[in-house]
């Protein structure tokens, strides 16, 4: 492939970028196609761009990254970080048990991940310092501080994009998943544009069919969709009467993909009836529970990044009574979820990564109107990882007595995302495509002082 | 419904040939001449000529309807709008809908979410305005446009207002920003109202403006998150605050240390112009207030140029000079006696933006067809036919909420309190572009970040498509659909029930159903008319009756029916302006 050819498709990325109104030919006049990078047309998202060579001799261990995002902030202290001898108004009332590993313990409410611990190591250290919503879900996803001009893109955007279409992915699936609603107040995609969200199923995979907005429906029949496929191209008189528009033949491209996703068997990934009901039953019969089966159908396809988004951690009120509504829905799920990628050999190849936007307040609000509640925390909290070439059984990082504060090796968003990029075999330094051609990297060139712990070398 | 569907039936028998001119190919294109109806035209046919580009025929009355529609007020022509048009003979007819147009109320509610994107109009991160005052701001730019107010004072206005974020709309024009520093302001107002990007400057051009907007202050009140925008004589500089969002339970963070200046005198202010004059500035004058004056004066070049070129692409989707908000001295106009045209228009209208858009929309470059006859891969820079665009996100669900007579649901919830949106909303009158629809996202709504118009994609997608094709979302608004019910039902041939008993109507006597009504065939042909009119904007031609009807003759009838309605909305007829 010459450099010119790739120079074009990357001048194409960019036109796409602004919503097709810049033609390519004044893209390069502007110098801002100069990323040499294999390309691969695609309607999905922004189009595959330049995944950058891994150092010679180099393999990248993880192939593809299920993100479980605990929307709303889980709470450290409820979950993987008890501090029982913290007193009443801390530690609340769950107790911790131990795990299959020495001297690790987590939550009373987790007893399938207790029996998981070799497998996924907690990083008791996570912080930023922010107690908003938006803004922490913000750094925790992309590495960035907020407020500098940018917006960039999240994790996932990232990794579908350099583990993608031009890393060789070439299922019909698109790369980038979110069971089943987007996170809503939180971009996504960043400067990277709408094209660059992940695609959300929608449905409920709970349900007998789960039924994934645009791939399944209810009610049509095969021979009904392709009836009526027929009679809409017949019907195009907008189409016939301006043969050859490049506009019409790109949405024609679109139109052609999706059919392909509708009538073609891609979409049987989403059909849990293939599954044996005892490992459905494992995973629990929740929506949760069945997303992270979902996720795991959808890795072993080879799909680059799958989130599932969990909503329901924004626990202000009823902290405790949340907890026990929900810790067991997704004790197993996650724990059911390790398990079975173990099994099938592909958790070596597969970051699973747990964690929302920050953690909760220690102090439990006893008082009315919270009633046992705990507020938003950002100074200290918990991520967990597992896979991928990340070890199992570890803890990293600790917090306070009281779960105040970092108190050992603090790990900062950046230290985080730049360890699994490494595991990805992506490159920090990369460029990513931007719409005003601004030189920028996927992540931070160096982060300022105060802000990184160093990478998890720990468990690498 | 019903009433209406029988007494059409009878009424009317008008599709294909009647309404289409029978010469034309196409259901798009007009017979009417091709000569220079206006200055704009004088420019625009001039340029094409010696490009030796061919222009466009005339677009056809029912494109025209549907395109004024969806440009003016951002909404779809309802089937008897539609009709209405096409059948009424003055020769007038499209300039007085142009002007009908501008009266509505749909006008000030598309115009405001236009402006929302450049104004960026967002409630949360990264613009963090906040919910009240997103809905401030956004209040005040719609009823500037309701009542038309002048630009220059629209612009005067945002740029030296003071007082309270939720009390005072146009304040939030400070506040709408990633970070609040003076630089950050200065680019924010070069790229709006002068359609350059500052940061593209030499760094001195940039922080003389940059002086102007150094005595902004900020000052927090007792209610929750509300803030007073004001001019502080002695303020001595402008902190680079992150805009961070704080819940309102957190702990404290440690706050930013104000950064007071070493002495306590407020160094003299170096403000420069941007064309390089420097400022003089009175002691206690509102320096925001001397730049105001200097960017809206006639005299500014930047200032009219920049939104008569935004205007045109708002319409023809180039820029004269392209893409609108990056002028700079090598990115030349691509037709300069047509942007000195609309500069002086500008001018002599008093800023009236209305006056613009008539003037625009009543040239027969804005009247061409999207059909193109000639292949030069100049002719779309060179404005020789009607762009096709995709429909705007919140167009397009408006659209097709308005086909089907559903609704959609919004809300936001974060931060407390929610936010609630009424369900009979439109989606072109939301506030804010932080209320959460994955529908909007996935068509390319703006996320108001940066208030480049680029943000706004018109790019189709697979997920799009998929979408519309095949998911529960749209089946749903189509096949419960409470309007399209009876048309279905007519289709399928179920007896549509009986009037209502004489003896029900007052006073009137109503001689009973005559046995003889419309046969079936009329009564399908009268279905597809409909459907056709209320998604399309127009009558079907012949070919595409028989289509429908052959399609029609195997299997489930009502099925046949919905499945028109569900191709029709999926055609690229219905999917793009045209």
């Amino acid at each position: 492939m010459s450099i010119k050819f790739t120079q074009d498709k990357v001048a194409d990325v960019i036109a796409d970028m602004h919503g097709g109104r810049i033609s390519r030919r004044e893209m390069l006049r502007r110098g801002l196609a100069g990323t040499a990078g294999l390309l691969m047309a695609d309607c999905w998202s922004v189009r595959a761009f330049g995944a950058p060579a891994l150092p010679k001799g180099k393999t990248a261990k993880a192939k593809s990254v299920i993100q479980i995002w605990m929307w709303g902030g889980p709470s450290h202290m409820d979950t993987f970080d008890l501090k029982p001898d913290s007193g009443q108004d801390y530690a609340g009332p769950l107790k911790p048990i131990p795990t299959n590993v020495d001297g690790v313990q987590i939550c009373e409410l987790l007893p399938q991940l207790a029996k998981q611990a070799d497998k996924y190591t907690i990083i008791r250290s996570m912080t930023h310092g922010n107690s908003g919503h938006e803004t922490a879900a913000y750094m925790v996803q992309t590495a960035r501080k907020p407020g500098d001009g940018q917006v960039y893109p999240s994790v996932g955007a990232v990794v579908s994009l350099f583990k993608g279409y031009s890393a060789g992915y070439k299922g019909l699936i698109p790369p980038y998943i979110v069971m089943t609603q987007l996170q809503g107040r939180f971009s996504e995609a960043g400067f990277l544009g709408s094209r660059a969200k992940p695609f959300a199923t929608g449905g409920d995979p709970s349900q007998s069919k789960f039924v994934v907005e645009g791939v399944v429906a209810q009610g049509i029949s095969e021979e009904r969709q392709k009836n009526r496929r027929e009679f809409l191209h017949k019907l195009n008189t907008l189409d016939m009467a301006m043969p050859g528009n490049d506009r019409l033949a790109a949405a024609a491209q679109c139109e052609k993909q999706a059919y392909d996703l509708i009538l073609g068997d891609a979409g049987k990934v989403f059909d849990l009836s293939q599954e044996k009901d005892e490992l459905r039953d494992r995973y629990g019969k929740t929506k949760f529970g069945q997303a992270c089966l979902v996720a795991r159908r959808l890795v072993e396809r080879g799909v680059p990044y799958v989130t599932i988004n969990f909503e329901g951690w924004d626990t202000h009120k009823g902290n405790f009574q949340a907890m026990q509504r929900k810790l067991p829905e997704l004790d197993k799920g996650f724990a059911t979820l390790l398990q079975d990628l173990a099994d099938r050999g592909l958790l070596d190849s597969t970051i699973v990564w747990w964690g929302g936007e920050f953690g909760r307040t220690p102090k439990i609000a006893w008082e009315a109107p919270w009633n046992g509640g705990r507020h938003h925390y950002g100074k200290v909290f918990t991520h967990v990882v597992a896979g991928g070439g990340f070890k199992g059984g570890h803890v990293i990082g600790s917090s306070s007595e009281k779960g105040e504060e970092v108190k050992e090796r603090p790990v900062y968003p950046v230290d985080l995302i730049s360890s699994m990029y490494e595991l990805l075999g992506i490159d920090g330094a990369a460029k990513l495509p931007h719409p005003q051609g601004l030189d920028v990297t996927a992540l931070p060139s160096t982060p300022a002082a105060g802000t990184t712990g160093g990478k998890l070398t720990e468990i690498m | 419904m019903k009433t209406f569907l029988i007494s059409a039936v009878i009424g009317v028998a008008v599709w294909g040939g009647a309404t289409t001119p029978s010469a034309k190919a196409t259901p798009f294109e007009s017979d009417a001449a091709l000569s220079p109806q206006t200055k704009i035209d004088e420019a625009v046919f001039a340029s094409l000529k010696k490009l030796n580009i061919e222009p466009a025929s005339i677009c056809s009355d029912a494109v025209f309807v549907r395109r004024v529609f969806l440009d003016l007020i951002g909404t779809l022509p309802t089937a008897k709008e539609a009709k209405e048009f096409l059948e009424d003979k003055d020769p007038k007819k499209r300039s007085a809908l142009i002007d009908r147009l501008m009266e509505r109320d749909e006008f000030a509610d598309y115009w405001a979410m236009k402006w929302g994107d450049l104004l960026r109009i967002r409630a949360e991160f990264p613009i963090n305005l906040w919910p009240n005052a997103a809905q401030a701001y956004h209040r005040w730019v719609r009823d500037s446009l309701r009542e038309n107010m002048p630009y220059d004072k629209f612009v005067r206005e945002m740029l030296t207002s003071n007082g309270s974020n939720f009390r005072v709309g146009q304040v939030n024009f400070y506040r709408a920003v990633q970070s609040k520093d003076q630089e950050t302001i200065a680019k924010a107002v070069a790229l709006t109202f002068m359609g350059t990007r500052a940061e593209n400057w030499p760094k001195e051009q940039l922080a003389g403006m940059a002086q102007f907007f150094s005595k902004i202050a900020f000052k927090q009140t007792g209610e929750w998150k509300e803030e007073i925008i004001f001019f502080d004589p002695a303020k001595t500089a402008t902190l680079a605050t992150n805009n961070l969002e704080q819940a309102t339970t957190a702990p404290a963070e440690p706050a930013e240390k104000k950064k007071k200046g070493e002495g306590s005198k407020p160094a003299k202010l170096a403000a420069t112009f941007p064309d390089g004059t420097p400022a003089k500035i009175a002691e206690g004058r509102d320096p925001r207030v001397v730049f105001a004056d200097w960017l809206i004066s006639p005299k500014n070049p930047w200032f009219g140029r920049n939104i008569v070129n935004r205007v045109w692409s708002w319409f023809l989707e180039r820029g004269i000079i392209h893409e609108p908000d990056d002028i700079r001295p090598d990115n030349k106009p691509v037709n300069p006696e047509l942007l000195a045209y609309l500069e002086k228009e500008l001018v002599a209208g008093k800023y009236d933006l209305k006056h613009l858009f008539r003037l625009i929309l009543n040239s027969q470059t804005y009247q061409l067809s999207s059909v193109p006859k000639s292949k030069s891969p100049e002719a779309e820079a060179n404005f020789a036919r009607y762009p096709l665009r995709r429909l705007e996100a919140e167009v397009l669900i408006d659209a097709l909420n308005q086909i089907t007579g559903t609704t959609e649901k919004y809300s936001s919830p974060v931060p407390e309190p929610f936010t609630f949106i009424p369900e009979d909303q439109r989606s072109i009158s939301l506030p804010d572009s932080s209320i959460t629809s994955s529908f909007l996202e996935m068509f390319g709504r703006p996320s108001r970040d940066t208030g480049l118009e680029l943000e706004r994609s018109s790019k189709p997608t697979t997920d799009q498509r998929l979408h519309m094709l095949n998911s529960s979302h749209i089946q749903r608004k189509i096949e419960n659909s409470p309007k399209l019910q009876a048309l279905f039902s007519a289709a399928s041939g179920a007896v549509s029930k009986p009037p209502k008993p004489a003896k029900f109507r007052k006073g009137v006597k109503v001689a009973p159903p005559v046995s003889t009504g419309p046969t079936s065939e009329q009564k399908k042909a009268e279905v597809i008319n409909q459907l056709y009119l209320t998604i399309l904007s127009r009558f079907p031609t012949e070919q595409e009756l028989k289509t429908v009807a052959e399609y029609m003759q195997a299997g489930s009838k009502r099925e046949a029916a919905v499945d028109l309605a569900w191709a029709l909305v999926n055609s690229a007829e219905f999917l793009y302006r045209h």
